[in-house]
């Protein structure tokens, strides 16, 4: 009936994890019940969970990934604890098989449900805006996708407190991932977690690709495009190019565990270097999708912030577009050790460098940039430089590790946690936080309080130091990854200084979630009237903070890059009243129940509750033929009905 | 369905006000229509890549027999070749529903709707009779790597397929129900898409798969 | 509701997707993959050139297939559509293709040796 889900599930003789899942549970309960209190359902369900609005998703996207940066970071603070403490004849606080899963979770949680909601829900919410159109090309996917990666979002948190979590690391490589050696249904949360949000995840590049190629208003051809919704297309293409891979890889992993199938295993013809192969074909462009809307982002703000137009903006096109091709000639890199001898090794090698190039012309055109421009030191700009800084290091040493003899000793170090950790958290987390930083008063109508952003900044910034630097003298000196415990005493200093580092970024964190609260308080003083705090360059910066549900009044016409600054340059003022027909989508709440049934299925599927697996399968099956004949999927509001549209739009979005 | 309101309803229901509103909602639907169809064409590409990484294993697995049966003790090239014509024969039906849609002949879509139905749940059922006989064999997903690459490529294949023929018995009924309006014919040209790439796909699996299999 | 004007603008030409065409295309396929059972069921070719020749008759039948049933040709209209696959074939093919050589050495190098 329950299939393998018994109460033993959950593991009420850990006090760690009955603390970590009763907090947890506390917190959902308390929002539910705030909800409740201020009669806030209907609300919720018709403005924000049924909203097919770029805007809303893209907070909502943010918002999840927030959340789980807490239940990320929380674990790194428990991993570092544990390392500084676990030296010789220390054992630490916790055992093996706990440790194992929060490296896993730690993983898994920062690169699908944080970093990848961070960064889509960014492309959510600036590119229709900064190409001048009203929504994406297809808004109920959209609703779609977010839905989806809630229900992954959902899997993972449940596996906090009932069941145990895959204890493989976040890539899960076989064997150890294989039935026989995890036999339990921590990889299979991990398995259908990563699988239903990546479904998300591709079906949003599809969405952006075609957002960016047919929805850009007039006059705007590709090459006048913001940088910024540049690097967003490549991403999405490289989205759509490598996450089917990752689909595959997950469903063969899935077969053998379930279906008793031989892709992976050890006998019958299995080979788990396949696997390996596979994964990394997929991982490799993931962190370039992770890491070209960052750069997209620093380009915008370098630019903004130095009140000068973006040095050579066609190399930089060309040096993305390189990139998207570049990433799918180097993934061999990851696994030099596994043994495919010289001549191959040379060959990804070389390419690793090569790759490096136009990474490095990007770091040159940002300085360009800034040169004789000038430079305001607000908080987006302490961020592009602490960036810069930062992920110059970390990419020096990623072309250290791309020379397979060094790659051998270094191989699954702590060196090589350092220079992911220093490229990750340099470019992408850095990036992430100087755009929300940048583009809040944007979408919420208020600046963030601007002391208590640098205080957060130069937390981050040296907290990332000294919690990493440590890490690439440890990993020379031959500590490896994944440890709970080491013998050699030497290690031990520089644990400390690490966990220090940790609790530094920690007081960062602090100080932005006060950032939050403060400028929540103070935000009728902070109002952003204009819609231009920044003195912006790009067409996102001419319409009114918050923007209206149909963004542009008026569908602008360009002429020029940099279309906003042409329009001050030339003294042109946007209408703020529509003068055409306004054709928007309707709210749906078939994302919301296919995202549920998602859900229900995942569970089923990690439990073996094969009946409810069929209910889940067959609602997300009938939702969607549902859809197929709902007609009402967009209105329209003609121009005599400007002066109602606010109120118009919350009725009108949700007849249904 | 729904009206609302406050005096203006939904473009469906609308009566046009105007030879400019007309005009303005064909050229929104147009490129609407024009969208969704790229759109669709990129999901296939990212199709491509699934089949790819899934030609990619068999590539790499499909000669790892462990002791149990190759494909030239399994295939039967006939059989396959006749599943290969039916799909092949629907794919040109469906072409001619096409035709069908192009000069507003709402009977002709249906027909060859149903002949193009009928000749690919042929080939479903040809198919899973052979997988059946297969694991009736002993030689079922869980033999040896080769057959489950076998298995995972062909089966996916099949998955496809039988999405693509649910998706064809909505249209059908949509067809019926709404006649040929422009949501439905998006749809169905996106189907076309959606049936010719799973029988370029094929292509790719008969040749691999079996012909190559059977060398 | 005009729907042939979408129809027409997503695929070129509307001659294009005449009945000549997709009969064109059904004969052309049908040749093709006869051609390719009947190279490896009469076993007339040796394994290798059977090999070679079943793969060159299935890409040309991919491209008979995407000229004449899905109507692709240079034009401006099919300018991304023609872009997007290349690209994705490109990708698909350094997947394969990659793969094959990565998984090739490396079961090589690998491979159990003798015991003793």
């Amino acid at each position: 009936m329950f299939g393998k889900l018994t109460l033993a599930a959950i593991h009420f003789d850990q006090p760690i994890i009955m603390g970590a899942f009763g907090f947890m549970i506390i917190v959902a309960l308390s929002v539910l019940g705030l909800l409740t209190y201020f009669r806030r359902w209907k609300w919720l369900w018709t403005e924000w969970l049924t909203s097919v609005d770029h805007k809303k998703i893209g907070v909502m996207y943010i918002i999840l990934a927030l959340v789980m940066l807490l239940r990320g970071f929380s674990d790194a603070i428990m991993m570092r604890t544990q390392l500084a403490i676990a030296s010789g004849g220390s054992h630490g606080y916790l055992p093996p098989e706990h440790y194992d899963q929060i490296f896993s979770a730690h993983g898994t949680i920062m690169i699908f449900f944080m970093a990848m909601p961070l960064v889509i829900g960014l492309m959510n919410i600036i590119v229709p805006l900064q190409i001048g159109a009203r929504d994406v090309a297809f808004p109920f996917l959209n609703s779609l996708s977010f839905w989806l990666t809630v229900a992954g979002f959902g899997l993972i948190n449940i596996s906090l407190g009932i069941g145990d979590f895959a204890r493989t690391g976040w890539l899960a490589y076989p064997p150890l991932s294989e039935l026989q050696y995890s036999p339990d249904e921590g990889v299979d949360y991990w398995i259908w977690s990563v699988q239903i949000s990546g479904i998300g995840t591709t079906l949003t590049a599809i969405n952006f690709i075609t957002t960016i190629l047919k929805n850009r208003c007039p006059g705007m051809t590709l090459m006048r495009m913001p940088i910024f919704t540049w690097t967003s297309l490549c991403s999405s293409i490289l989205i759509a190019v490598s996450f089917p891979i990752l689909t595959v890889t997950l469903a063969l992993l899935a077969l053998d565990r379930y279906f008793g199938m031989h892709f992976f295993t050890n006998g019958f013809g299995g080979n788990q270097m396949m696997y390996v192969n596979l994964i990394w074909a997929w991982g490799h462009p993931e962190v370039y999708i992770l890491v070209l809307p960052a750069f997209g982002i620093f380009s915008e703000i370098a630019a903004t912030f130095s009140k000068k137009r973006l040095f050579g903006y066609p190399l930089m096109v060309a040096s993305t577009l390189a990139i998207t091709v570049l990433s799918f000639l180097v993934w061999l890199h990851h696994f030099f050790t596994m043994g495919a001898g010289a001549d191959v090794n040379a060959f990804f090698g070389i390419m690793t460098m090569i790759i490096a190039i136009p990474t490095g012309v990007k770091v040159f055109n940002w300085l360009f940039t800034m040169y004789r421009g000038r430079v305001r030191f607000s908080t987006p700009m302490l961020w592009t430089i602490g960036f810069m800084v930062t992920f110059v290091i970390g990419g020096m040493t990623g072309v250290l590790l791309a020379v397979p003899p060094a790659d051998f000793v270094l191989h699954n170090s702590l060196f090589l946690v350092a220079h992911f950790h220093n490229t990750i958290i340099g470019a992408v987390v850095f990036g992430c936080l100087a755009a929300l930083t940048y583009w809040f008063p944007k979408v919420f109508g208020f600046r963030l309080n601007e002391t208590l952003g640098k205080c957060a900044f130069w937390c981050w910034f040296v907290g990332f130091y000294l919690a990493f630097m440590p890490l690439y003298a440890v990993g020379l000196m031959g500590m490896t990854r994944r440890l709970n415990h080491y013998d050699n005493a030497a290690w031990h200093p520089y644990m400390i200084v690490a966990v220090i580092g940790a609790g530094v970024i920690l007081c960062g964190i602090v100080f932005q979630i006060l950032q939050l609260a403060v400028s929540i308080a103070q935000r009728k003083r902070t109002r952003d009237l204009a819609g231009d705090p920044w003195d912006g360059r790009t067409l996102e910066w001419s319409i009114p903070s918050p923007p209206p549900f149909y963004n542009f009044a008026e569908i602008p016409v360009v002429h020029t890059r940099d279309a906003f600054w042409a329009m001050k340059q030339e003294g042109i003022v946007p209408s703020r009243v529509p003068q055409t027909y306004i054709y928007m989508p309707c709210n749906t709440s078939i994302g919301v129940i296919i995202g549920g049934f998602s859900l229900v299925l995942g569970f089923a599927l990690v439990w073996h509750i094969w009946w409810l697996a069929a209910v889940g399968a067959a609602g997300i099956l009938a939702s969607a033929i549902a859809y197929a004949f709902d007609e009402n999927r967009d209105f329209y509001i003609t121009p005599d009905q400007a002066p109602l549209l606010e109120e118009l739009h919350s009725v009108t979005a949700t007849a249904r | 369905m729904s009206v609302n309101p406050l005096a203006f309803e939904t473009i469906r229901t609308y009566p046009y006000a105007s030879r400019a509103e007309r005009a303005e909602e064909q050229v929104h639907q147009d490129s609407a229509a024009q969208t969704t169809v790229l759109g669709f064409w990129i999901y296939l590409m990212s199709d491509c890549i699934l089949f790819a990484a899934l030609f990619a294993t068999f590539s790499v697995l499909g000669r790892e027999f462990a002791g149990g049966p190759t494909g030239r003790d399994l295939f039967s090239l006939p059989y396959v070749l006749v599943e290969t014509l039916c799909l092949l024969v629907s794919s040109f039906t469906y072409g001619m529903a096409m035709l069908g849609l192009n000069t507003f002949k709402r009977g002709d879509v249906l027909k060859w709707l149903a002949v193009t139905f009928l000749l690919g749940l042929c080939f479903i059922g040809l198919e899973v009779k052979e997988f059946v006989r297969l694991v009736g064999e002993g030689a079922g997903p869980d033999r040896s790597a080769f057959l489950s690459s076998f298995f995972a490529l062909v089966g996916t294949h099949g998955l496809h397929v039988t999405g693509g023929l649910i998706w064809m018995a909505v249209m059908a009924v949509q067809v019926g129900l709404k006649g040929l309006k422009a949501s439905v014919s998006v749809s169905l040209l996106c189907l076309s898409l959606f049936w010719h790439f799973l029988d370029i796909v094929w292509i790719g699996v008969f040749t691999v798969v079996y012909l190559m299999g059977s060398l | 509701m005009n729907l042939s004007i979408a129809l027409r603008d997503s695929s070129g030409e509307k001659a294009r997707s005449g009945l000549r065409s997709y009969a064109t295309g059904l004969v052309l396929a049908l040749i093709l993959t006869f051609a390719a059972f009947g190279a490896v069921m009469s076993g007339v070719l040796p394994s290798f050139a059977a090999a070679a020749a079943i793969a060159a008759l299935a890409l040309v039948q991919v491209v008979v297939h995407l000229v004449y049933f899905l109507h692709m040709n240079g034009s401006p209209r099919q300018r991304w559509n023609l872009t997007a696959l290349v690209y994705a074939a490109l990708m698909g093919g350094i997947l394969v293709g990659g793969s094959f050589w990565i998984m090739y050495h490396l079961n090589h190098n690998m491979m159990p040796m003798p015991m003793g």
